[in-house]
């Protein structure tokens, strides 16, 4: 399942590509993908799998200074 | 600057107080009192970043960009060059100042496209009161209530009123559409001036707007290949030229005797030059900036991947009808033999009673009357042949020629172009009607600029009969044509034809009705959107929002002129690194040059991206 996250306090470009990256490599994410210029976070993944993933999601996000919303 | 916001503003103060500072720095004689004043200049302009490579340092993060410049500045100092420290953080925070700029500009262009969403819907009770619900609230059946001015916020059918409806938003054409009783109308147009009120069809989540929106929302995160390539480059790039750095400023003073601060001052070079932003903000921003300018062209592209598979277009495969032809099909003769034109037609009419294909509606329309349902029975259709029934106890065909063959019916061929739909009454051949479909004004364009693009293998494909086909293609100037096909033929023949070299893309264009798994099938399968079927949107990969073939031509025209602009600034941005990071090494290149040299790539490279923007593609 696709959802789509509001993200705050990217700083620049390059950080996005590299925090798309990072969110890559947890495991039991179907697809990420960071958009820079929307400010937007789409993560694909398994419907029963959210609640477990999502919290690592955040973790990572954090280290980048990003706020997900 | 009345678009500026609090933020950018404060930033543009400190670009100039910084500056300020730097001069009066350099044109003061005291080194005490110019030191002071270089700090302070340096501060106003830089704490941010200082700040901020702190903090990340701590979370563990540190081949960012604002601790790079952070490292670099600081070794400045160091080895004394105030100046130079000063100005590298003065022109990379102008750089950072004009990219948040062109990236808030590019992004208002998509989110100005989301502003169809309807905000709120006015539904008439049945008692007369009006009842303000939000869009996703509303039921099929609900009676809207639009006034002029307002958004049409879900799709339905108009009950009462005419006005005139502006749907810029939706086809990119700009003049209004008259609609008045009965006709259908679209989310997301807006009522210019009579008061509407329209029956609900389509709840929001499956009205047009709602499409338009998740489309919009969701091409954003397809990435094309080329914008992968970056960010992946980018991920090495950074790393290998700190390492270089930290190398060129140990190896040669320890081992070959090297001054310090000559090689430290090369190395800083190297940590200016590292950064990979120009890049990575570029490349996806001139895909983005293909995305909007589409979209204000009325053609959604569902991804920067499509951007870059359109401009590789070799082949283009067309759906005759419906794509090139208006899909409008009316009955031009009726070749009746032993009974009269009148007793062919009601045949016909009430065979096809229970069918929607195309054909049927245009018999049903030209019968006019009612047709006595009563009259049929054991309807039996078989597609890509016709109906078989019976009528008053008759066994009744009506078909192609096939169907005629079928049942070894003696039938008699036609001169006129169009569709042949023939009759037969208990075997007995009846005689045939003509129907025949009008080309679009556009088409004849659309192929011309295809040609004009070098696109050269053009197809269309048809379920039509030889003389049909060959009449529409001659016209448009199509020499490949393929006729007679069921739709699991069309699927075939483009899947044969997407045997291909990696850079030769097969475009389907269709309308969506019938084709969705072609459409699905091909490279790219672009679809008529407003006239085709709600499932058409899901199933293509472009949406050409008004009905006009010639869109395509200006979608690839776009696309390749996208890829064009990726690739200069991937070449030069990766160039001019290149070069300065070789001056750099040498000894040759000065922190200002570097610094120039950064900033300048970036907002080059951004400008070229925006230039996409601004263009109405013609």
């Amino acid at each position: 399942m696709k959802n789509t996250y509001k993200i705050d306090g990217l700083d620049c470009a390059s950080c996005g590509a590299d925090l798309e990256r990072k969110l890559q490599k947890i495991k039991n994410i179907n697809d990420v993908n960071v958009n820079y210029i929307m400010r937007k976070l789409t993560i694909d993944i398994d419907e029963d799998k959210i609640d477990a993933v999502l919290p690592n999601v955040k973790k990572v996000a954090k280290r980048f200074g990003v706020e997900i919303s | 600057m009345k678009s500026l916001d609090k933020g950018q503003k404060v930033i543009i103060l400190r670009l100039v107080t910084s500056l300020l500072l730097l001069v009066l720095a350099l044109l003061i004689g005291d080194k005490t009192t110019s030191f002071i004043l270089f700090i302070g200049s340096y501060l106003v302009v830089g704490y941010d970043i200082l700040l901020k490579s702190f903090r990340n340092i701590l979370r563990g993060r540190i081949f960012d960009e604002n601790f790079l410049m952070a490292i670099a500045t600081i070794g400045a100092f160091f080895i004394k060059e105030y100046p130079e420290a000063v100005a590298v953080m003065l022109l990379y925070q102008a750089g950072e100042f004009f990219q948040d700029y062109a990236t808030d500009k590019s992004r208002k262009s998509i989110t100005d496209l989301m502003n169809i969403k309807p905000e709120y819907a006015n539904i008439e009770k049945e008692d007369g009161s009006i009842l303000t619900l939000k869009p996703e609230e509303v039921k099929v059946g609900d009676i809207l209530l639009v006034k002029p001015g307002e958004k049409i916020a879900l799709d339905g059918t108009v009950v009462e009123g005419v006005s005139a409806l502006d749907m810029s938003s939706l086809t990119g054409e700009s003049i209004p559409v008259d609609v008045c009783l009965r006709d259908e109308v679209l989310s997301g147009s807006i009522n210019t001036f009579g008061l509407l009120k329209i029956k609900v069809g389509r709840i929001y989540e499956d009205s047009t707007v709602s499409k338009i929106l998740d489309l919009v929302e969701n091409s954003v995160s397809k990435k094309a290949k080329t914008e992968r390539f970056i960010s992946r480059f980018s991920s090495y790039y950074t790393p290998l030229v700190v390492i270089s750095a930290l190398l060129l400023a140990l190896i040669p003073p320890l081992l070959f005797q090297g001054d310090w601060k000559d090689w430290i001052y090369r190395a800083l070079v190297f940590l200016v030059i590292s950064c990979p932003c120009a890049l990575v903000l570029s490349v996806p921003l001139s895909f983005f900036s293909a995305l909007g300018a589409a979209s204000k062209n009325g053609i959604l592209v569902k991804g920067g991947n499509f951007i870059e598979a359109l401009a590789q277009t070799k082949t283009v495969i067309f759906d005759k009808t419906g794509t090139l032809t208006k899909g409008i099909f009316k009955v031009s003769a009726l070749h009746p033999e032993k009974i009269k034109k009148r007793e062919l037609l009601e045949i016909a009419a009430i065979a096809e009673t229970y069918s929607d294909h195309p054909i049927s509606l245009s018999l049903k329309n030209e019968y006019y009357k009612p047709v006595d349902t009563s009259r049929i029975s054991h309807i039996q259709e078989i597609a890509g042949h016709g109906i078989k029934a019976k009528i008053d106890g008759k066994d009744v065909a009506v078909g192609n020629e096939k169907l005629m063959d079928m049942h070894s019916i003696n039938w008699q061929a036609c001169s006129h172009a169009g569709t042949i739909v023939h009759v037969s009454v208990d075997k007995e051949y009846m005689g045939h009607i003509v129907i025949s479909d009008e080309i679009k004004k556009d088409s004849k364009e659309a192929i011309d600029q295809l040609k004009a693009l070098n696109i050269h293998d053009l197809v269309m494909l048809t379920g039509d009969n030889q003389s049909s086909a060959k009449e529409v293609a001659d016209k448009l100037g199509i020499e490949d044509y393929k006729y007679s096909l069921l739709p699991n033929d069309k699927a075939h023949y483009v899947e044969e034809r997407l045997k291909h070299g990696p850079k030769e893309k097969v475009i389907f264009v269709g309308d969506g009705i019938n084709d969705a798994p072609v459409l699905a099938l091909s490279d790219v399968g672009v679809s008529m959107g407003l006239v085709g079927s709600h499932a058409a949107i899901e199933a293509s990969d472009v949406v050409i929002m008004d009905d006009m073939p010639s869109k395509l031509a200006t979608a690839i025209r776009l696309s390749k002129k996208t890829m064009a602009v990726a690739k200069q600034n991937v070449v030069f941005a990766i160039g001019i690194k290149f070069l300065a990071l070789v001056a750099g090494a040498l000894g040759f290149a000065s922190l200002w040059m570097a610094v120039i040299a950064d900033v300048g790539v970036s907002v080059l490279a951004v400008l070229n991206a925006m230039r996409l923007l601004s263009k109405k593609v013609k």
